[in-house]
C-alpha cells in the first residue's frame, strides 16, 4: 500500500525487550521490526504474551522498572527514544505520542473529577493556560461526543459508564494533538455496540487530525475492519506483516492462518475453528429420554432498591419512581440435552437470569421450574444443601477468579463431590477425578498443580470438570470463554459441545458474543433491559432477525472478512 | 454533608451507652474493696461498713447504675475519693495536656513518616527504602519509656538543651490564661512569647519521644499505600500522558494512597492519647493518662469510669471525624455514607 512509502513516522527495528525476572532474564519481545507511515493505521495482533502491549510501553519508554530495551532502536520523527533524556520523552507522551488503555475506569484517577484530568494534560504540555484550561477542557468533552460536557467535566470517573470513560480517555489522549496514538486494547470489555460507537470515534478523529494510530488487539475482526496494515505477533516476535486486505484472504504464516481460523465468524461451525489436525468428528449426541422440558421459567421478575432512594424524607418520590427491574418479566424454556443462549449487553439482565436460574439469588416474583418441580420458591441460601443443588451447576466467567488459590486442581475438582457426592475415600475419589480430567482434556499430571501453575485454557478446564462432577443435567455456562484467546476458546467451545453431546447435558449458555453463541447453541434469546426482545432457533434469529435490536447487535460486531 | 454527620452520630450511642454500661461494671468487678481501702489499714469492720454505706456501695447494682447514670446525665462524673475533687473539673484540666502531647507528637512523626514513606515506595529497594524499615522497626522495638530516658539523659544531661523533665512548664513561668488549654495556643493568644517557648521546650522531648514511636506504623502504611497505588493503571496513564513525577506522584498516586494512611493515623492517635501513661510518667506531664492509672491503683473508681468514658467519646469523635475525611478525598465513599 502506498501508505508505507516515504518516511515513516515510527521505526522500530531490530527491538528486543528483556525482562529481569526471579529465574533470569526473559526476553519478551525478540527482535522486532514495526514502522508506521504517517496517517497510516497499524494493527498489531496476537494473543496474551504475544509482546504486542510490551512493544507498544517500549516505545513510550514507559516500562516497567524491571523490564529494558536490549538491542535494537525505536525511532520517533528523527528522536532516538531509546538515548533520549527522560525530561525529552515527558514532553514527548501525551503530546506527540499518547496511548489509550483497556479497562478505561481504572485508566483514570478515580478521585479527580475527569474535567480536571484532561486540564492536567494540557496544563503539562502548554496547550491551555490556567484561565482557560477549563473552557478547552470541555471543547475537548465535546469533540469526543460527551452529552452534557460541562455537567460532565465535574463528573467522577465512577459515575460514567465504562464507554463514556473510554471516551475521556480518549479525550485525555488526544487533547494536545499528538502525531501518534497507540490504543492498546481500547474495547476489550466493553460491549458489542459501545465497542463500534468507540473505534468509529477514534478512527474519525484520528482521520481529521491525519494521524497515526497504532491498534493493538487480540481481536483479528476488530482489526480488519479498522486497520491499514496488520502485524501479527506470536510470542515476542512478529510472524507477519501485510495489509489488511491481503492478511484475511492469504494469510501466509501457519500461525496468521490457525488465528484466522479460530476467530468466530458467519457461517463456520464450531469443529472450522480448530486446526485440521486437532479436529476429529463429534461424538454422535446422546438421545434425550424424556421430551418434557428440564427447565421452564415463567414471568421471572427481579427487583432491586433504586440506588440513592432515600426512605424517609423522599418517600413519595421513591414510590412513584418504584424499585428498578433488572430483569422483568421474562419466560423461557430449556429442552432436555438443549443449548440456549442468553445473549445481551452489560446491564440487559442476562447474568441476573442465569443467578436466579443457579438458585444463587432470589426471584422477586415468578416460578423456576427444573424437572417439573418448582425451584423458585426455596430460599437461595437453603437451596446449597438440597439433592437439586448437584442437577444444577455452573461454569464461570473469570477460569482464575473463581478458582480457590489455594486448592490443587484436584481438590478444586473434587470440591463439589466431597460435599454433596457420594463417593468417598482418597483412592475413589482421586479415580473420579483422574476419570473428569481425561474427559476435559486435562493431562492428568497437571491435577496436582495449583491454579498459578496453570495456564488460562487450563483452567477453563478445571472449572469445566468441577462443573461436570456430580454429572448435572443443566449447566450455566457464564461468558466461560470471555477471559480466554481465541486460539484457546476455540478449544473449550469444542470441548464443551462434545461434553453435551457426550454426557446428554443442557446448557444455559450466557454471552455478550452472538457469533459464539450461534455456534453452540440450539436456540437463541436476546435480552435487553430485563425484557426478552427476541427468542429463536439460532439459525433463524441470526439469519432473519425480527428485532431490530438483534440487527444492531449484529452489525457492531467486527469479523474479519469470509 | 450535615446529613451524613448526624447517621454517624446515630450510630455511635450505642456504642456510647454500651460503654457507659460495661465501664460501670468492670470498675465494680475490679479487685480490691475501695470501702476498705479509704478506711485505711486500721478500720474498725464497723468503720469499713459505714464508709460503704456513705459511699452506696451497699447498695444493689442497678440502683447504683441507676444513681450512675442520673449523674452523668448532669455531666458529673462523681468524685474522687482519694483527692475528693470532681473528676469532670480534673479530666478537664488534664485532657489538654495529653492532647497536647499527643498531638505534637503525631504531627512530628507525620513530617518525618509520610515524606519517609513516600520515597521508599518511589525508590523501592533503595538506600532509602532500607533506612525507612529500619528507622521504624528500629523506633517501635525501643520502648517508649526508654527512648523518654534516652532522650532526657542526652538534651537535658549531657547537652544541656532541654529544660529539666518536669512538666509542662518550667516553674518560673505561669501558665498562660486559659482558652483552649493547650499551652502553645494559649501563650500565642496571649501574645506571651516567652510562655511559648518555655512551653515548646519542655514538650519537644517528650513529642519526640511519643513520635518515634509512632513513626513506623505510618511511614510503613505509607509505604504500602503508595505501592498499591503506584502500580495501578491510572498512574500508568499519567505517565504516559507525559505528567510530571511531581504531579504523579503527589496529585495522583499520594491522594489515592491517602485512606488507609488516615485510618491508620486515627488508630495510633487514639493508641497514643490512652497509652501516653509511661511518657507522662517519665516527663512528669500532668496528664489523663497518669491521672488514671494512679486511680486505678487505688481502686477509686469514679476517675476510672470517667476517663474510659471520655476515651471512648474521643474515640467515636475520632472515627466521625475519620469518616468525614475520607470523603472530602474519596467522592466515592460520599455516595455510600
Amino acid at each position: 500500500m502506498d501508505a508505507a512509502v516515504g518516511i515513516p513516522l515510527l521505526e522500530i527495528r531490530d527491538l528486543t525487550i528483556e525482562f529481569a525476572t526471579r529465574r533470569g532474564k526473559v526476553r519478551a519481545v525478540e527482535h522486532v521490526d514495526v514502522s508506521v507511515a504517517k496517517g497510516e493505521t497499524l494493527g498489531i495482533v496476537g494473543e496474551s504474551g504475544s509482546g504486542k502491549s510490551v512493544t507498544s510501553y517500549a516505545v513510550m519508554r514507559i516500562l516497567d522498572r524491571a523490564g529494558r530495551i536490549a538491542e535494537g532502536s525505536i525511532a520517533f520523527s528523527g528522536i532516538d527514544v531509546k538515548a533520549a533524556a527522560e525530561s525529552d520523552m515527558r514532553d514527548l507522551r501525551g503530546r506527540e505520542i499518547s496511548m489509550i488503555f483497556q479497562n478505561p475506569r481504572a485508566a483514570l484517577n478515580p478521585i479527580r473529577k475527569v474535567g480536571r484530568q484532561i486540564e492536567d494534560v494540557l496544563l503539562r504540555h502548554v496547550q491551555a493556560a490556567p484561565r482557560d484550561a477549563k473552557a478547552k477542557a470541555i471543547e475537548i468533552l465535546k469533540q469526543v461526543r460527551i452529552a452534557r460536557p460541562e455537567e460532565r467535566y465535574h463528573a467522577y470517573p465512577f459515575e460514567l459508564s465504562g464507554g463514556m470513560c473510554q471516551r475521556i480517555v480518549i479525550a485525555l489522549a488526544l487533547a494536545c494533538r499528538p502525531q501518534l496514538l497507540i490504543a492498546d486494547e481500547p474495547t476489550t470489555g466493553l460491549d458489542v455496540t459501545t465497542q463500534k460507537a468507540v473505534m468509529d470515534l477514534v478512527v474519525e478523529l484520528t482521520h481529521a487530525r491525519a494521524m497515526s494510530t497504532i491498534l493493538i488487539t487480540h481481536d483479528l475482526g476488530l482489526a480488519a475492519a479498522y486497520c491499514d496494515r496488520v502485524v501479527v505477533m506470536e510470542r515476542g516476535r512478529v510472524v507477519e506483516t501485510a495489509p489488511s486486505s491481503v492478511i484475511f484472504t492469504a494469510p501466509s504464516h501457519p500461525y496468521t492462518r490457525k488465528l484466522m481460523r479460530a476467530t468466530p465468524r458467519p457461517g463456520v461451525s464450531l469443529r472450522d475453528l480448530l486446526p485440521d489436525s486437532e479436529a476429529t468428528p463429534p461424538p454422535a449426541p446422546a438421545a434425550a429420554a424424556d421430551t418434557a422440558p428440564l427447565l421452564v421459567v415463567e414471568n421471572l421478575v427481579k427487583e432491586y432498591p433504586r440506588q440513592g432512594t432515600r426512605k424517609s424524607l423522599f418517600k413519595r418520590k421513591a414510590a412513584a419512581e418504584g424499585p428498578f427491574r433488572a430483569v422483568d418479566g421474562i419466560g423461557f424454556e430449556v429442552g432436555r440435552g438443549e443449548s440456549v443462549g442468553l445473549v445481551g449487553e452489560s446491564g440487559c439482565g442476562k447474568s441476573t437470569t442465569s443467578m436466579m436460574v443457579m438458585r444463587l439469588t432470589d426471584p422477586t416474583s415468578g416460578t423456576i421450574r427444573f424437572a417439573g418441580e418448582d425451584i423458585g420458591t426455596i430460599a437461595a441460601r437453603r437451596f446449597a444443601t438440597l439433592p437439586q443443588r448437584r442437577r444444577i451447576q455452573m461454569v464461570f466467567q473469570d477460569p482464575t477468579d473463581s478458582l480457590n488459590p489455594r486448592f490443587t486442581a484436584l481438590r478444586a475438582i473434587a470440591d463439589p463431590i466431597l460435599r454433596l457426592g457420594d463417593i468417598r475415600g482418597g483412592a475413589a475419589l482421586r479415580a473420579r477425578c483422574e476419570e473428569l480430567a481425561r474427559l476435559v482434556g486435562l493431562p492428568l499430571d497437571l491435577l496436582d498443580r495449583f491454579p498459578h501453575q496453570l495456564s488460562g485454557g487450563q483452567k477453563a478446564r478445571v472449572g469445566i470438570a468441577r462443573a461436570i462432577a456430580l454429572n448435572p443435567e443443566l449447566v450455566i455456562l457464564d461468558e466461560p470463554t470471555a477471559a480466554l484467546d481465541v486460539s484457546v476458546q476455540a478449544v473449550v467451545l469444542n470441548l464443551l459441545q462434545d461434553l453435551k453431546a457426550r454426557l446428554g447435558m443442557s446448557y444455559l449458555f450466557v454471552s455478550h458474543d452472538l457469533y459464539v453463541v450461534r455456534m453452540l447453541c440450539d436456540r437463541v434469546i436476546v435480552m435487553r433491559q430485563g425484557k426478552i426482545v427476541e427468542e429463536g432457533p439460532t439459525e433463524q434469529v441470526m439469519n432473519a432477525p425480527a428485532a431490530d435490536y438483534t440487527r444492531e447487535l449484529l452489525s457492531a460486531i467486527p469479523h474479519p472478512p469470509v | 454533608m450535615l446529613r451524613q454527620v448526624l447517621k454517624r452520630l446515630a450510630t455511635a450511642i450505642p456504642s456510647v451507652i454500651g460503654v457507659v454500661v460495661v465501664t460501670f461494671l468492670l470498675t465494680r468487678v475490679l479487685p480490691g474493696d475501695t470501702a476498705a481501702y479509704f478506711a485505711g489499714p486500721a478500720a474498725t469492720p464497723q468503720a469499713i461498713a459505714e464508709i460503704r454505706a456513705k459511699l452506696g456501695l451497699d447498695r444493689p447494682l442497678p440502683e447504683q447504675f441507676a444513681a450512675y447514670v442520673k449523674d452523668l446525665a448532669t455531666g458529673n462524673l462523681g468524685n474522687s475519693l482519694s483527692t475528693g475533687r470532681a473528676v469532670t473539673t480534673e479530666i478537664i484540666a488534664r485532657l489538654p495536656a495529653s492532647a497536647e502531647l499527643t498531638l505534637v507528637g503525631l504531627l512530628l512523626s507525620m513530617a518525618v513518616a509520610i515524606p519517609l514513606g513516600i520515597v521508599a515506595a518511589v525508590k523501592q529497594g533503595s538506600i532509602v527504602d532500607h533506612a525507612c524499615r529500619m528507622v521504624a522497626t528500629a523506633g517501635v522495638s525501643l520502648p517508649v519509656f526508654f527512648t523518654g530516658l534516652l532522650l532526657v539523659y542526652v538534651f537535658y544531661f549531657l547537652l544541656g538543651w532541654a529544660p529539666a523533665p518536669l512538666g509542662r512548664l518550667d516553674v518560673f513561668y505561669s501558665a498562660p490564661p486559659d482558652v483552649t488549654g493547650f499551652y502553645l495556643i494559649d501563650s500565642l493568644i496571649a501574645r506571651d512569647l516567652d510562655t511559648f517557648r518555655a512551653a515548646a521546650a519542655q514538650l519537644v522531648v517528650p513529642a519526640l519521644t511519643m513520635g518515634i514511636f509512632s513513626l513506623a506504623p505510618i511511614a510503613r502504611m505509607t509505604r504500602a499505600s503508595m505501592l498499591a497505588v503506584l502500580s495501578s493503571e491510572f498512574i500508568r496513564t499519567a505517565r504516559a500522558s507525559g505528567l510530571t513525577p511531581r504531579t504523579v506522584i503527589i496529585t495522583y498516586a499520594f491522594r489515592n494512597a491517602l485512606l488507609p494512611v488516615i485510618t491508620t493515623l486515627g488508630m495510633v492517635f487514639s493508641f497514643l492519647l490512652g497509652a501516653n501513661v509511661l511518657v507522662e510518667k517519665v516527663f512528669a506531664w500532668p496528664g489523663i493518662g497518669s491521672y488514671a492509672i494512679e486511680a486505678l491503683i487505688a481502686s477509686d473508681y469514679a476517675p476510672v469510669q470517667g476517663f474510659v468514658l471520655t476515651m471512648a467519646i474521643m474515640y467515636v469523635a475520632l472515627n466521625l471525624v475519620i469518616d468525614l475525611l475520607y470523603g472530602v478525598i474519596d467522592p466515592r465513599v460520599r455516595i455510600e455514607g
